[in-house]
């Protein structure tokens, strides 16, 4: 209780403040400031916690949607320099930039792009390359491929060959697919058929 | 020299000629004797500060260029410190100061015989490097440790000019990358490099330019290769450099179109016909597929830093255990108290352990690294004297133990991530634990304090810690009693850093002498009021009493409004004139206003 008395406290004078903004749109970051600059006797743990009490009760007047920090990071802490926070977390930014692979049609006049990390199956894969292309693709099957259509889907794989889409798991085409291409024709039918 | 016959002191000092003592004086080196020898006498001042050839300044703003080169004016190698240790976490604003321009703008009169120059966390301009490029004709090395300010174009000035260039080492510099082609200033003529470290380079250099000069420089000992640099390229590299005692790879996994087996094969080879292998690092997301391409020369490896290697159990301990001559560690915590159990039973001859969080804003735990993982090191490891660890929790009784294993301990950085969490097991303060540290390690000369700490702690400090130089604290203790035991106890005390503390005026003011004996202090966000700050420059005036405050005049505030930031430092320079506009310097003479902000010369970057 007293710890939001306090921080209401300090932030009277922002609240009496002229600005041109939406209000409640205080972004969290000015918070932080204001609360780290409160000089007393070990504050600022305690104000780790207002910052938990006060995001909680901020967010419910925001009108713009703020980037919610799990906990209020401390300026400095822990004493990690800014190169090894940026070099470490590999793996956040894998899981956050997509996995773009190009789409070729036979006969088309330009090619096409797709993010495979958007689908997480087959069917997903193949509706999305349908209407991207407004064909029809058919359905797969093991003996016969594609049948029902006169258009593969086919992909590049890690050794450049040809292969056709639906043979391995979905987990083994993402991480081996370079590029996809919509045979067409002759040529498709020519993937399909045999063992 | 007191030891000697009063009449042979005498004669001694008056009657040997001047080049007979400068080659005498020769033979020492080391800063510390040689500020030794220029006290004894007038007549050994003279001879000592004609014949130094390599000066060590520990803060740029302490002694002035123009001062440095009325005292020595034959200078071969300086080593400068600029910002102060916080600002590596932020904690000191952009454009602070600490600018080398300044410097090199009088040294390439003064000194054209200059051959080396070593910066840590100052800011360097492109105009500097060029400057360093076409003053001094036999320059040798340039080592850029934490600096920032200049581009890459700064450096294809220093690679094309300076014919006998030996060291380019970057160090963990801000480099504006405009180009990677800078590399391909080095002239085909350049055959003299001893050591290369770009691995703070953020895009890629270019690979043909940076092979080719590998191969023509068959004196290369170290080579720090970037991030950009992927695996697949290092046979290329090391083909050519197989004499390397020292190498730090680039990214350690493969692009994806490559053959992971064949890969595997090149580096492997490649590997074993380094020789003399003794130190690796790099390994930027490092795959432990291809850890096994290590092991022709893991045996041998004295320094391994695994520190942006992303790598878990079992992987890592099982590279690390392999490593039996270990001296130097550094590694993720993805290590675990586990793999660090398995390296206290492996590397007996360990020295040095870091241990970097890898995520250090995770709310909790998200690996199983505990004050069990430094027991067991410190247990095993008879050598063990360096010591930085990031974990999230501590026992006094962890504390006692390393403390009472390892005596001969100097260097002891601990972080708790959480500030001020306690004693886990007992939830007392961490007093105890680090009392003992300082009790027992009576060698100690650096120590970094985390955790729930009292006053008491610092009691113990000052009462123990009779070598201790360095001490950071941050979230700790009650009152200036704290400070207190700390200026006045500490003897050997030379920088004391400070955030975060209830310390104030009181022992601040009382212990006001003893900064003059230290080079610097900083204290952020504590209690210490502007009224204090501009007594304690009245009261001396050997020292620089900055308030960083970004708030604005402190005049717009009580004078009993605790400042943001202080830096207190001793100079022989006076007060400097490059400051911005956050930092009000303190003149010392209080009839004439009680604060500057003198934007006189901004120097240049």
């Amino acid at each position: 209780m007293e710890s939001i008395v306090a921080h209401q406290k300090d932030l009277n004078f922002k609240a009496t403040e002229l600005r041109l903004g939406l209000p409640g749109s205080e972004d969290q970051e000015s918070d932080q400031e204001i609360l780290s600059k409160n000089n007393n006797k070990r504050t600022l743990p305690q104000s780790a916690h207002d910052e938990e009490d006060c995001e909680s009760k901020s967010s419910s007047d925001h009108h713009v949607k703020t980037p919610s920090v799990a906990k209020a990071q401390i300026v400095g802490w822990p004493p990690v320099r800014s190169n090894r926070k940026n070099n470490i977390q590999p793996k956040k930014t894998e899981s956050e930039t997509g996995m773009y692979v190009k789409v070729s049609m036979d006969g088309a006049p330009y090619l096409r792009k797709i993010d495979l990390k958007m689908y997480k199956c087959y069917p997903e894969l193949l509706k999305a390359l349908e209407n991207m292309f407004k064909l029809t693709i058919g359905e797969y099957s093991e003996r016969e491929g594609y049948k029902g259509s006169e258009f593969a889907p086919a992909y590049e794989d890690k050794d450049g060959d040809l292969m056709l889409v639906g043979d391995v798991p979905w987990e083994m085409f993402m991480s081996s697919c370079k590029r996809l291409r919509i045979m067409k024709g002759s040529e498709a039918r020519g993937l399909g058929c045999g063992v | 020299m007191s030891t000697l016959a009063p009449h042979f002191r005498t004669v001694m000092v008056n009657t040997l000629p001047l080049e007979v003592l400068e080659h005498i004086f020769s033979s020492i080196t080391t800063d510390k004797d040689r500020n030794s020898i220029s006290l004894v006498s007038k007549t050994w001042n003279e001879a000592e500060r004609c014949c130094r050839k390599n000066v060590f300044i520990g803060n740029c703003y302490a002694v002035s260029p123009s001062i440095l080169i009325r005292r020595f004016p034959d200078i071969r190698s300086v080593n400068i410190k600029g910002k102060p240790h916080f600002a590596d976490f932020d904690l000191v604003p952009e454009g602070w100061g600490a600018y080398f321009y300044p410097w090199v703008v009088t040294m390439a009169t003064a000194y054209p015989f200059l051959e080396e120059i070593r910066l840590k966390r100052m800011v360097v301009c492109d105009e500097s490097l060029e400057l360093i490029s076409k003053s001094f004709k036999n320059f040798k090395v340039l080592v850029l440790q934490s600096c920032e300010g200049f581009t890459t174009d700064g450096l294809a000035a220093i690679a094309a000019n300076c014919r006998n260039l030996r060291e380019l080492d970057l160090g963990e510099s801000e480099v504006e990358d405009l180009s990677g082609h800078w590399l391909s200033h080095f002239p085909d003529s350049c055959t003299s490099l001893v050591s290369l470290n770009i691995a703070c380079l953020a895009s890629e250099v270019s690979f043909s330019a940076l092979e080719r000069l590998v191969a023509r420089s068959p004196h290369l000992r170290t080579l720090r290769l970037n991030r950009a640099v992927s695996i697949e390229k290092l046979p290329k590299l090391l083909r050519h450099a197989s004499q390397l005692v020292e190498f730090g790879t680039g990214s350690y996994s493969a692009d994806t179109q490559a053959d992971v087996s064949e890969v595997f094969v090149n580096v492997s080879q490649a590997f074993s016909g380094c020789n003399k292998l003794k130190g690796l690092s790099g390994f930027w997301e490092a795959a432990p597929a291809y850890f096994p391409t290590i092991y022709p020369v893991h045996s041998k490896l004295t320094s391994l830093n695994l520190s942006y290697a992303t790598v878990e159990i079992p992987d890592l301990g099982k590279l690390i255990s392999h490593c039996h001559n270990l001296q130097r560690l550094w590694v993720l915590d993805y290590v675990e108290d586990s793999g660090l159990e398995e390296i206290a039973n492996s590397c007996k001859e360990l020295q040095e352990l870091r241990v970097f969080p890898s995520d250090p804003f995770a709310p909790g735990p998200n690996v199983s690294l505990t004050e069990q993982g430094l027991v067991a090191v410190s247990v095993g490891c008879p050598k063990l004297q360096s010591v930085l660890y990031f974990c999230r929790q501590m026992t006094n009784d962890a504390l006692v133990t390393i403390a009472r294993n390892r005596p001969y301990m100097i260097r002891f950085r601990l972080c708790i991530i959480e500030p001020q969490t306690p004693d886990y097991s007992t939830l007392e303060p961490l007093d105890t634990g680090f009392g003992a540290i300082v009790q027992h390690c009576k060698e100690l000369r650096r120590l970094s304090l985390s955790g729930l700490l009292t006053d008491r702690v610092f009691e113990y400090i000052g009462v123990h810690a009779k070598k201790l130089e360095m001490l950071s604290l941050a979230f700790a203790g009650d009152s200036d009693l704290g400070l207190h035991y700390v200026l006045s106890g500490c003897e050997s005390l030379r920088k004391l850093e400070i955030r975060d503390c209830p310390f104030g005026d009181e022992a601040l003011l009382a212990n006001a002498a003893k900064l003059e004996t230290m080079r610097s202090l900083w204290m952020s966000n504590c209690s210490v009021s502007f009224e204090a700050c501009k007594l304690l420059a009245q009261k001396l005036p050997g020292l620089n009493v900055e308030v960083i405050d970004e708030r604005g005049h402190p005049d717009t505030r009580p004078e009993s409004c605790p400042v943001e930031k202080l830096y207190v430092y001793r100079t022989v320079s006076g007060r400097r004139f490059d400051t911005p506009g956050f930092v009000w310097i303190i003149d010392e003479d209080p009839s004439s206003t009680p604060y500057s902000n003198g934007n006189r010369s901004l120097a240049s970057a």
